[in-house]
């Protein structure tokens, strides 16, 4: 016996995966239509403070008046939407789910909206062997909040991106066109050397790298101002210059509001919206003045 | 994924699918020329896989619903959403009434994705001028718009 194979049987495949696959993706484009960037946070390394930088650089953005959506990809560990204080419940409409609004409007979808307090992810069917199907539907999870949310026009969208440094390339599966990657790492050589991983696959995948940002970068003292060294290391500025690309902030670690970490934060967002051309928004010189003065990024709470 | 009848070397066609039970996917497939009919029984895990990936074997008859995949296979907490018609308080008197049977056989679907499945069968009824949704109707519904398993 021998057989034809698949496209030599010319009739059509009545299940049509392949073009549900191709309309799942397409929702995804027509969605992010009005997006204008599409920005992924990634790390290569737990622990480094990601979701912080994040949620600070969103922040200051959105005080500056971009529009800023946040998806928290991280679907095993969500924080993002607490840090913003976003809350649920999410409205469902005829076709889409309205994101939840945190602090100064930042549009946010996490996981964290979903699950019952401090409960993991759960699936309700499990019929074991989750090895060969769990990344396929954490996979599909990301692509609904992208393609099913109500983003509207947005300056940026951010991608807050889990430690796995490989779950980048499902990310540029579903966004091709990603305006690029922010990498986060604290200075320590262990720190180093998974970011650097991280920042290959970003390199493999065609992915621009718009800077680093050295958290924890220091120990920011409250009683005196001082920075004093928390980690030994130099990771952000080895990995910029090995990387040729810049290094966009060193955030000190504090515990408290510390004007020095405000002062990294804002010079954050400011080398981000350069890099990303953000236009300003209509403010005069005089109201820039007045927003930057009114922020503060500490009353995000404490660093982890 | 396409089925071909080796006696008439003739593909075969997607009759209907069904979830009989213990996560088993069952789709029914014939041949157009002799009639012979075949079954695809999916084991659980395979059927999990292919309700990971949101697609749906024997095509869609239905338009995908806002998060359906997470709506449906996140185990989450019962309050994560509110219908927009509902936080509206649209006006009912418009729409289907559930009947005691009907409702009752809602409350047992969980409650994550239970108010997707309420919707999916009002707007059923709405479409085809049904003023009451029964058992009968839920049924109906399933079969005419695919939906196994809820």
């Amino acid at each position: 016996m021998s057989f034809r194979t698949y496209a030599q049987v010319t009739g059509g495949d009545t299940s049509g995966l392949a073009e549900q696959v191709g309309r799942q993706r397409a929702r995804v484009t027509e969605r992010l239509r009005d997006v204008k960037r599409v920005v992924a946070v990634i790390s290569g390394k737990g622990g480094v403070g990601k979701s912080w930088v994040t949620g600070a650089l969103t922040r200051e953005l959105a005080r500056l008046d971009f529009s800023i959506g946040v998806v928290d990809a991280d679907l095993q560990s969500p924080t993002i939407a607490r840090m913003l204080e976003a809350k649920g419940p999410l409205v469902v409409g005829d076709d889409d789910v309205q994101p939840a609004r945190g602090v100064a409007d930042v549009r946010v979808m996490s996981m964290d909206l979903l699950l019952d307090e401090e409960r993991p992810l759960r699936w309700a069917s499990d019929p074991g062997e989750s090895h060969a199907w769990r990344s396929v539907a954490e996979n599909g999870a990301l692509r609904e909040f992208l393609s099913d949310v109500r983003w509207g026009a947005l300056d940026v969208l951010f991608v807050d991106m889990p430690p796995d440094a490989q779950r980048l390339a499902d990310l540029t599966m579903l966004v091709p066109d990603l305006a690029g990657a922010i990498t986060v790492t604290i200075p320590s050589l262990e720190s180093r050397r998974s970011v650097a991983r991280a920042i290959r696959v970003a390199r493999d995948l065609d992915v621009r790298l718009l800077g680093i940002v050295e958290n924890m970068s220091g120990y920011a003292c409250a009683a005196c101002s001082d920075v004093r060294p928390l980690f030994n290391g130099d990771a952000g500025a080895s990995l910029a210059k090995e990387f040729d690309v810049p290094l966009l902030a060193t955030i000190p670690f504090s515990p408290s509001p510390s004007d020095a970490v405000d002062a990294e934060v804002r010079e954050l967002a400011s080398k981000v919206a350069g890099t990303l051309n953000l236009t300003a928004p209509i403010h005069d010189a005089a109201t820039q003045r007045v927003a930057a003065s009114s922020i503060q990024p500490q009353a995000l709470g404490p660093k982890p | 994924m396409k089925f071909l009848c080796i006696e008439c070397d003739e593909q075969m066609s997607f009759e209907t699918r069904e979830q009989p039970g213990d996560g088993t996917f069952a789709a029914a497939f014939a041949c157009p020329k002799c009639g012979r009919r075949i079954a695809m029984l999916a084991n659980p895990i395979e059927t999990q896989l292919v309700s990971s990936l949101g697609v749906r074997i024997g095509g869609r008859t239905l338009d995908e619903q806002p998060m359906e995949l997470i709506r449906s296979s996140v185990a989450g907490r019962a309050d994560a959403f509110v219908d927009e018609k509902d936080k509206a308080s649209a006006p009912t008197h418009a729409r289907p009434q559930w009947s005691a049977e009907a409702t009752e056989r809602l409350a047992r679907v969980p409650s994550f994705v239970r108010g997707m499945v309420k919707r999916i069968y009002t707007e059923y009824a709405v479409d085809n001028a049904i003023e009451e949704i029964t058992p009968e109707v839920m049924d109906r519904a399933r079969t005419e718009l695919g939906l196994e398993g809820m």
